[in-house]
């Protein structure tokens, strides 16, 4: 099976558990057949030459093979545990490398709340598949075939009957299961689109309470819950008739083989006991193929999420590192260039450009601002620079060389970036800044939260640099936040800064110092700020109006203010109402 | 246990419930709302239990005879077909009620748990918002994820499967002592030694399990951060430390879980063995016996098969009991929700479209034309009735003791007679907030004497720093919460008696943080009026200034936006939410931060639309940005919960206080 072959790769590490299990479940499965034909010898020698010698030592014999198969059946739970856990480990790690791989584009593409299901509940469900089949699937095979052999040594002309039931068996059980998979994968995708509507209710309830929109919600989760429940009913119903099939076949077995035996018992040709004896094995077979039936329905379940999960393993990240060899790499300088950039999310729709042949030079030590309006895809643009995502046409050069020719961390290393949607980590402020390098001192640290205007906030928290923070970063404000995130950046010394709109929650004093900050220490770096407030960007060297994806004027603030309609506009919107407050 | 996030779906080891028969007869009533399937579900189980006793009987006969024909030589048995196809008839008969109980019993487990989830989400839409407060979202998610799915789990299966076992169990008991009460001492030790090993397993396996449950929220929590901020991560070159991170603690869960599924796992093999010592020490004992004091040999082998099967009962049991009490606990936990007070509504006032005549009287609308007036609809209740001057004047006496209903002169007009009359009065947005005080929680007082009032058609301004109280004022008007002290009137009637649904119809509310929902771009802009045209919905973006974006999504209105919202930035889906409350068109408009998200140039682009939205309204408006609320009626200064200053832009510029300071940069808001 696919699903198998692809996961045995993963089973690295634990594959002396993963081959153990299965082994010693076969001992243990084979001390229990031994068990009833040691019976047999007690009773058929034993009790019938009343020989109490044979019975003691017949006794012996089944109790220590009942402590062999007890050891082994443990330790084969033991090992199927370390490796089916061990095998969900391998895979959660190997999503994990994945996903840190992706590009901006993979990561839109799954959504993020799709990628944690994909690392958690769908590993988990393959882990007990697997521990379940390591197990219970070798187990009842092992009892299906041993039965079957020692039905065909007692009596072939009867065991033969199992070789036509086994079959029609086995084509309904398969017919069965083929539509299971679908069905369950259909049951999924409901699950999914009933969890989004509860979800949403519970994040929107203000909404939905402020519209008065309970019924229509109401009604729109009656609808996922009923799609839901057919849904369900449809795959378990199909299950549920595998078990009267099986049973259907069992009796059929036994009745055909109890009416023939019978006659051959008749005919004088098979001992009565041994048609007893004949018809327990084949009970055994039969329960066995139910068993294998059982476990490979688990794994129909499975497999929509082993499917799930390679989808991301397999997912080429659709930006790799570039060619360029690190002595290749230019010297760091911080020119940034654009020559006839168009950019379009491909993996999110055929949409027009957001970008069209944009053109632009960021000279070393520049301060370029961007300005326009919400959505004429500023943010699309500065994402270009680290290749967050990858320009569709035209080129994006660092310190004149293609950005698509570094490697990405090396490209990545030379740039800070404060990114729109901040995102801080759970740990200590000083964990948080020290993302931007982990190797910076205390003085560098402590100078990078002053330039950022953090340092006077952080002092007056009682741990200071120690400062716990939530995930998220919840327990500071949305402008400490940004500082903090400023801070981090700067940390780095990249040779170009950009700043994404981020300072939106910080008031326009403490903008202006950090600002300030940026002339005196980083002078060497090159500082491309989105803004929306003309006072954040009329000291930058360069400022660049954008306008539905086209650059509608460069230039200073003086030389806009002359000539640019759209920045005349933007300029005019802010005059009145004097200073903007965060 | 709210954060475990997922990955808690497969739960084998439950915490116990609090309340177990309350729980179990409240459950039980839901799949007895469905007696027939219910009765007949039983009924097959039974049957086909009795079908599956009875088969082994129907063996023992054909054997036997077979035996007798083979000592009397007889080399032929005229009854044997028939006896075979007996036996077949029961089998097929236990093979169809297995079928008919096991699909009544799904059916049933799902219709019975579709219901529970329906139920319990009608009863989330009245809980008051004081309740999603005080619980995360992944706390009630999990409601109807893992606590439904493990209700029908249980219902689905544990239910059938415990009672067959315990059938089977206690039958296979009689049975045994009935052959043989001597060899059954050494199943009495045998079943105590299974005991024995469900408590001691069964115990480590839960103390592991606690290990592992701890191990995974501490994973879940790491991935879910992780892949959330992946981008921050990438923009950092972070990733390898990330992955680094996460290694150390999958590894940690990885320990955990093996050791717990270890336990879990060793219970079957270690107890079934057992069953095979006491199978082979029972052999040995029984084949002494037979020797010494002629047990028979038949009774002997039977004995021995019981025995051999005497141990899975019990492990089906305890398995299933694991499940049976993680749906207890799941199914308690949905009924404390379900059992939750919902908000209080209890206005009788309504929201009713009229027209307006040219003596200034109303009348109801005839459904006809497009609405133009609003007006309240005032009933009579059990506190207050009308009554009729015999100068032809109306006016509002108590009744029944009632001293706070609205004893007011009647202001609007009087329709109906007798106790179908009822006044109507114009829906003006005069709202007024006189001397409330609030607080989220007892020890924390938000609003202290606050009384600010809205005439008809004035823009009102709230400004302050975070905390100061602002957001919290719009919830008071909305009647999201219950003031402590105070009033609050809506043209001179109290919202608290003004049926919810009619306030909120009245109120437009764009919020501070921009909710949208799956669905199109259409949709979300129809949200604020499920009957408005496309048209209507494309003019409310327009007034919005959204048309020009949503023109250049890839399928334009008709782009899927998801409940993340990746595709759109912040901006966006406050245009959206914008064009959201133009299309619904109400008398009354709060925006709450509606614009800080936007730039200033687009905010200056709706600007127009915005005043269009607010002309002839009452607006109250909050937000950061000065320039958004200088053109305001009236301005409220908001510090600590209570209004500081108060006035129209000049005024306040005059006073040179707090807001003349904020205005002019000399003081900052946090």
């Amino acid at each position: 099976m696919n699903m198998i072959r692809r996961l045995i790769p993963y089973f690295k590490g634990y594959g002396k558990q993963a081959l153990l299990a299965p082994t010693l479940i076969t001992v243990e499965t084979i001390c229990e057949l031994i068990l009833p034909l040691l019976m047999a010898q007690i009773i058929d020698v034993g009790i019938a030459d009343s020989d109490m010698g044979v019975i003691l030592r017949m006794g012996a014999l089944m109790l220590v093979i009942s402590c062999i198969s007890m050891t082994c059946g443990t330790l084969s739970a033991k090992y199927a545990a370390g490796a089916s856990i061990g095998l969900g480990a391998n895979l959660r790690s190997a999503e994990f490398d994945q996903v840190s791989k992706f590009s901006f584009a993979d990561i839109d593409h799954f959504s993020s709340s799709s990628l944690v299901t994909r690392m958690t509940n769908d590993i988990t469900n393959i882990q007990n598949t697997v521990a379940m089949s390591l197990r219970m699937l070798v187990r009842s095979l092992m009892m299906m075939i041993v039965a079957l052999i020692v039905s065909f040594t007692i009596e072939w002309r009867l065991a033969i009957i199992l070789l036509i039931i086994l079959p029609i068996l086995a084509a309904a059980v398969g017919f069965i299961m083929t539509k299971c998979h679908s069905l369950f994968r259909a049951m999924q995708t409901k699950i999914d689109a009933l969890n989004e509507k509860v979800q949403e209710n519970l994040v929107g309830i203000r909404v939905v309470k402020s519209y008065v929109r309970a019924d229509f919600e109401k009604e729109k989760f009656r609808t996922a819950n009923d799609d839901y429940t057919s849904a369900g009913l449809r795959a378990v119903l199909r299950i549920v008739s595998l078990n009267p099939i099986m049973m259907l076949c069992v009796s059929t077995g036994t009745v055909l083989i109890l009416y023939n035996g019978g006659l051959l018992v008749l005919g004088g040709e098979l001992p009565i006991g041994q048609l007893s004896s004949l018809l327990n094995y084949v009970m055994m077979v039969l329960m066995g193929v139910m068993m294998v039936a059982m476990t490979l329905l688990q794994y129909s379940r499975a497999q929509a999420c082993c499917d799930r999960i390679f989808e991301v393993i397999d997912t080429e990240p659709d930006i790799e590192d570039g060619p360029l060899a690190q002595e290749q790499l230019p010297r760091s300088g911080g020119k940034v260039e654009f020559r006839n950039v168009s950019f379009k999310y491909t993996k999110t729709g055929s949409g027009d450009d957001v970008l069209t042949d944009l053109d632009f030079v960021a000279e070393p030590g520049q301060i370029v601002a961007i300005v326009g309006g919400t959505g004429v895809g500023k943010s699309s643009l500065v994402n270009l620079i680290p290749r967050f995502y990858d320009a569709t046409g035209g080129e994006v050069l660092l310190d004149d060389v293609n950005v698509k020719d570094y490697p990405l961390e090396e490209l990545r290393g030379r740039i800070g970036m404060v990114l729109q949607n901040n995102v801080l980590f759970s740990g200590t402020i000083r964990e948080n800044l020290l993302w931007g390098d982990p190797n910076a001192t205390e003085e560098e640290m402590i100078q990078a939260a002053k330039d950022a205007q953090a340092y006077d906030f952080i002092m007056s928290f009682p741990y200071g640099f120690d400062t716990h923070l939530s995930q998220g970063g919840v327990n500071v404000s949305g402008g400490q936040k940004q500082r903090l995130c400023i801070a981090r950046a700067m940390l780095r010394k990249p040779s170009v800064l950009i700043l994404d709109d981020s300072t939106s929650a910080v008031d326009s004093a403490t903008e202006a110092l950090i600002r300030e900050s940026f002339y005196h220490n980083l002078k060497d770096t090159t500082v491309i700020l989105i803004a929306q407030r003309i006072s954040s960007v009329r000291n930058a060297d360069k400022i660049i109006v954008l306008d539905d994806g086209t650059i509608a004027g460069v230039g200073t603030h003086e030389e806009l203010m002359r000539c640019n309609k759209i920045y005349q506009e933007i300029y005019h919107s802010q005059l009145e109402g004097g200073v903007d407050h965060g | 246990m709210a954060n475990n996030g997922p990955g808690r779906r497969n739960n084998p080891n439950p915490q116990r419930p609090k309340n177990m028969m309350a729980t179990i007869t409240r459950l039980l009533s839901y799949l007895i709302k469905r007696p027939g399937m219910l009765v007949a579900a039983l009924l097959m189980v039974v049957l086909s239990s009795l079908c599956s006793v009875a088969a082994t009987y129907m063996m023992r006969p054909i054997i036997n005879n077979l035996t007798d024909a083979v000592a009397n030589g007889v080399s032929e048995l005229p009854g044997l077909l028939t006896s075979v196809l007996q036996l077949f008839l029961v089998y097929l008969v236990a093979a169809a009620c297995s079928y008919g109980q096991a699909n009544l019993m799904a059916q049933l487990a799902q219709k019975s748990c579709n219901t529970l989830r329906k139920e319990l989400f009608d009863h989330m839409q009245t809980l008051p918002l004081r309740f999603f407060d005080q619980h995360t979202h992944g706390e009630l998610m999990s409601r109807f994820t893992n606590d439904a799915d493990n209700v029908q789990m249980a219902l689905e299966q544990s239910i059938v499967q415990m009672l067959s076992a315990a059938i089977t169990f206690v039958s296979t008991v009689v049975m045994m002592i009935y052959l043989s009460p001597i060899l059954f001492l050494i199943s009495v030790v045998m079943l105590v030694a299974i005991l024995l090993v469900i408590k001691i397993v069964g115990g480590r396996s839960r103390a592991y399990y606690r290990e592992q449950q701890a191990a995974l929220g501490a994973l879940n929590g790491n991935i879910q951060e992780m892949i959330s901020g992946m981008k921050v991560v990438k923009a950092f070159t972070h990733e390898d430390a990330a992955v680094q991170e996460f290694r150390e603690l999958n590894e940690n869960y990885r320990q955990a879980a093996s050791k717990a599924t270890f336990y879990s796992n060793a219970m079957g093999p270690i107890s079934g063995n057992i069953s095979n010592i006491a199978y082979a020490i029972t052999a040995a004992v029984g084949g002494a016996l037979s020797i010494i004091g002629g047990f028979d040999i038949g009774g002997l082998v039977t004995y021995l098969t019981y025995s051999k099967q005497l141990s899975q009962p019990l492990n089906q049991i305890t398995m299933q009991m694991n499940n049976v009490l993680a749906a207890l606990a799941g199914a308690e936990r949905i009924f404390a929700v379900m059992d939750e007070e919902p908000e209080i509504d209890d206005g009788k006032v309504t929201l009713v479209n009229v027209e307006k005549h040219e003596d200034g009287s109303l009348s109801l609308h005839n459904g006809e034309g497009r609405v133009t007036n609003w007006a309240w609809k005032l009933p009579q209740t059990e506190r207050g009735k009308l009554v009729h001057h015999d100068d032809g004047h109306w006016s509002w006496e108590p009744r029944n003791g009632g001293d706070n209903f609205r004893l007011k002169p009647v202001t609007g007009t009087v329709i109906g007679e007798g106790e179908d009359a009822c006044e109507l009065v114009e829906l003006k947005g005069d709202v007024r907030l006189t001397n409330v005080d609030f607080s989220y929680v007892p020890e924390k007082q938000v609003l202290y004497d606050l009384s600010v009032y809205a005439k008809p058609g004035q823009q009102i301004a709230f400004v302050g720093s975070t905390g100061a109280g602002k957001t919290t004022i719009t919830n008071l008007i909305n009647r999201f919460y219950e003031i402590q002290d105070g009033s609050i009137t809506y043209d001179g009637i109290d919202i608290q008696g003004i049926a919810k649904d009619s306030l909120r119809r009245s109120l437009g509310i764009v919020l501070q943080d921009t909710h949208l929902f799956t669905g199109t771009v259409m949709e979300n802009i129809r949200y604020g009026k499920l009957d408005a045209t496309d048209e209507q919905c494309i003019a409310a973006a327009k007034t919005a200034n959204a048309h020009s974006f949503i023109r250049r999504l890839p399928e334009g209105y008709n782009t899927m936006v998801t409940a993340d919202g990746a595709n759109l930035s912040q901006g966006q889906r406050q245009l959206l939410a914008i064009a959201r409350a133009a299309v619904a068109d109400p008398p009354v408009m709060v925006l709450d931060e509606a614009t800080s998200s936007i730039d200033t140039r687009t905010e200056a682009l709706i600007s127009k639309g915005m005043d269009a939205l607010m002309k002839g309204r009452s607006t109250f408006v909050i937000a950061h940005r000065l320039s958004t609320v200088r053109n305001s009626d009236c301005i409220a200064v908001l510090e600590l919960g209570r209004i500081i200053e108060i006035g129209s832009h000049d005024e306040l510029m005059a006073m040179k206080g707090r807001y003349y300071q904020l205005y002019t940069g000399q003081f900052q808001l946090s």
